[in-house]
């Protein structure tokens, strides 16, 4: 019973915004444990709130660079903002390097913005396993924008679509063959393109391909053909600051358009079909695994499979006929 | 359930520049299997405590071979035990003479570390004193 209020107590502290515990319940969902499950489960019918924004590209495109200074516009617009930022585990060592927040320190003092760095832990999408669950605490916190920021990704890390309302796919000229690149899946998630660090050569080819291959669509979902942004250099004031702004209000427009087309809900539908996946997984499958690994049974399946005694498939059937009643 | 992983903030305060001993060291956490925050050079305490709480660590590591250690590394302890997170110990090294131990450690400094200090004692040190907290 006293721990029943102490959990209610936690998850009061992070209705009200409280740092510390939401950080501790995001570092508890990373390490998996138990406790952490059951405070979503509590949390979840309060999520739903935020708009989430999912910023990726390749890496050092400029996206921290660039949520850094979209931290900055939603402030001025006194929106709060909670920043998850992504970076790779080392897959030698299970350590990691989160170096994302260096480039948003400046707002580490500002109470209305929370950045919390999360390893991969070998996740393969891009993303943490554990960013879904993150986002509904932010947004339980109050955030009112969420922004996540993939590891630089490459073709295939196109996970960030399931948990974002607006993708924001950054790239940079001159990185080689760019939009060969990006064709084969990076392409169909973006909602928005930036260019980023467009006073380089090869932006205005860069930009006049991707123009190229978005008149080639036939037609776009909810009438809504992702705009290109050009952002010459972030960190300049001038002209530049001005296309910051632009990227401001295309998000804010995109964020409009699924509310009004109707669209936010299959975005949200997207993610819940997700989260039930991971959740049966853990429910289901990971158990059985947990049995047959503790029993010795996995050992004499290997070893049926080596004699060819039987196949993968026939094996499989065999435990979900015992296992699933 | 997945092991509990450390997490560690190597961060810089002041104006000191030489961040070369910062970096190695994040290098040598990672390599030892701890997730590490760097914030880069030029911070200050406040934001360095900030950090720290949101990035819920187990340990500071502060850098400094400017000669500011003295008042900047009392200063993060003190934040740190203001917003209620007194628990993250809090460590630091860069050009430290040893007459400011005593000082340093009366603040709540942890352990110093000098130039010469191998990367194994230091990794060391933190298997034996941190564990991470529930
Ligand atoms: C390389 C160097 C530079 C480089 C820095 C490059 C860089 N990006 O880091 C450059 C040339 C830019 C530079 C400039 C200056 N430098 Co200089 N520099 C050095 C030098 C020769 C080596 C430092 C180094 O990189 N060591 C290698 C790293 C790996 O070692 P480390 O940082 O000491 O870290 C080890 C330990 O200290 C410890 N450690 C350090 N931090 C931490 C943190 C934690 C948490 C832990 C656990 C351990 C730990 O672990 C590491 C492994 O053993 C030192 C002299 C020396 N021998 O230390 C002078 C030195 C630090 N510099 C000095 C000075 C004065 C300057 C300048 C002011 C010179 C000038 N007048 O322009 C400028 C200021 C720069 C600035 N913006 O702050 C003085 C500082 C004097 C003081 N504190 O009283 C020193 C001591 C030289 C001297 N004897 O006078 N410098
Ligand atoms: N010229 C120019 N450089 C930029 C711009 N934005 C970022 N950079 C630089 O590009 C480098 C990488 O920037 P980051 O913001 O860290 O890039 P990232 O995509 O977050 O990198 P990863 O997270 O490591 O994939 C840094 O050195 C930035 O200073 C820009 O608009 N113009
Ligand atoms: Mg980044």
């Amino acid at each position: 019973m006293a721990e029943e209020s102490e959990e209610m107590d936690k998850l009061r502290k992070i209705r009200e915004g409280d740092v510390r515990t939401a950080s501790r319940l995001i570092r508890n969902l990373e390490d998996d444990l138990p406790e952490a499950k059951s405070a979503i489960k509590r949390i979840f019918a309060l999520t739903g709130r935020a708009h989430v924004i999912g910023i990726t590209g390749s890496p050092g495109a400029g996206k921290s660079t660039l949520v850094d200074a979209l931290i900055s516009s939603f402030r001025k617009k006194e929106k709060t903002v909670g920043v998850l930022a992504v970076d790779p585990t080392s897959p030698f060592t299970g350590g990691a390097i989160l170096g994302d927040r260096i480039r948003m320190q400046r707002h580490a003092e500002d109470p209305g913005v929370f950045v919390r760095s999360l390893a991969t832990r070998g996740a393969l999408g891009g993303l943490s396993k554990a960013v879904g669950d993150a986002v509904h605490v932010l947004d339980v916190m109050g955030k009112e924008i969420i922004m996540v920021e993939t590891v630089g990704t490459g073709q295939q890390e196109v996970e960030i679509i399931n948990h974002s309302h607006t993708v924001v796919v950054v790239l940079v000229p001159g990185m080689g063959d760019e939009i060969q690149a990006i064709k084969a899946g990076i392409m169909e998630i973006a909602d928005i393109f930036v260019i980023n660090k467009a006073d380089r050569d090869g932006a205005t080819q860069l930009y006049s391909e991707l123009t190229a291959m978005l008149n080639m669509v036939p037609e776009f979902t909810g009438g809504w053909r992702p705009p290109i942004i050009r952002i010459g250099n972030v960190f300049d004031s001038g002209p530049f600051g001005e296309s910051m702004e632009e990227l401001a209000a295309a998000i804010a427009e995109h964020y409009r358009r699924l509310v009004e087309k109707d669209l936010l809900g299959d975005r949200i539908r997207r993610k819940t079909l997700v989260e039930i996946n991971e959740a049966l997984r853990d429910a289901i499958l990971e158990p059985i695994l947990k049995d047959l690994t503790e029993s010795g049974e996995m050992d004499r399946i290997a070893g049926r499979l080596l004699r060819k005694e039987s196949d993968p498939y026939t094996i499989a059937e065999e435990v979900a006929r015992r296992c699933l009643k | 359930m997945a092991e509990r992983k450390i997490r560690i903030m190597v961060a810089k305060p002041g104006l000191d520049g030489h961040d070369r001993g910062a970096r190695v060291l994040a290098r040598c956490f990672r390599d030892a299997g701890f997730e590490v925050i760097y914030t880069g050079c030029h911070q200050s305490p406040e934001q360095i405590a900030a950090a720290a709480i949101q990035e819920d660590v187990d340990l500071v590591g502060l850098s400094c071979l400017s000669g500011a250690h003295r008042t900047l590394f009392p200063r993060v302890v003190e934040l740190l035990k203001e917003q209620g997170a007194g628990d993250i110990a809090v460590i630091g090294g860069g050009i430290i003479p040893d007459q400011d131990f005593p000082l340093l450690y009366d603040a709540g400094i942890m352990a110093i570390f000098t130039p010469g200090a191998t990367l194994d004692s230091i990794v060391d040190w933190v298997r034996t004193n941190v564990k991470p907290r529930r």
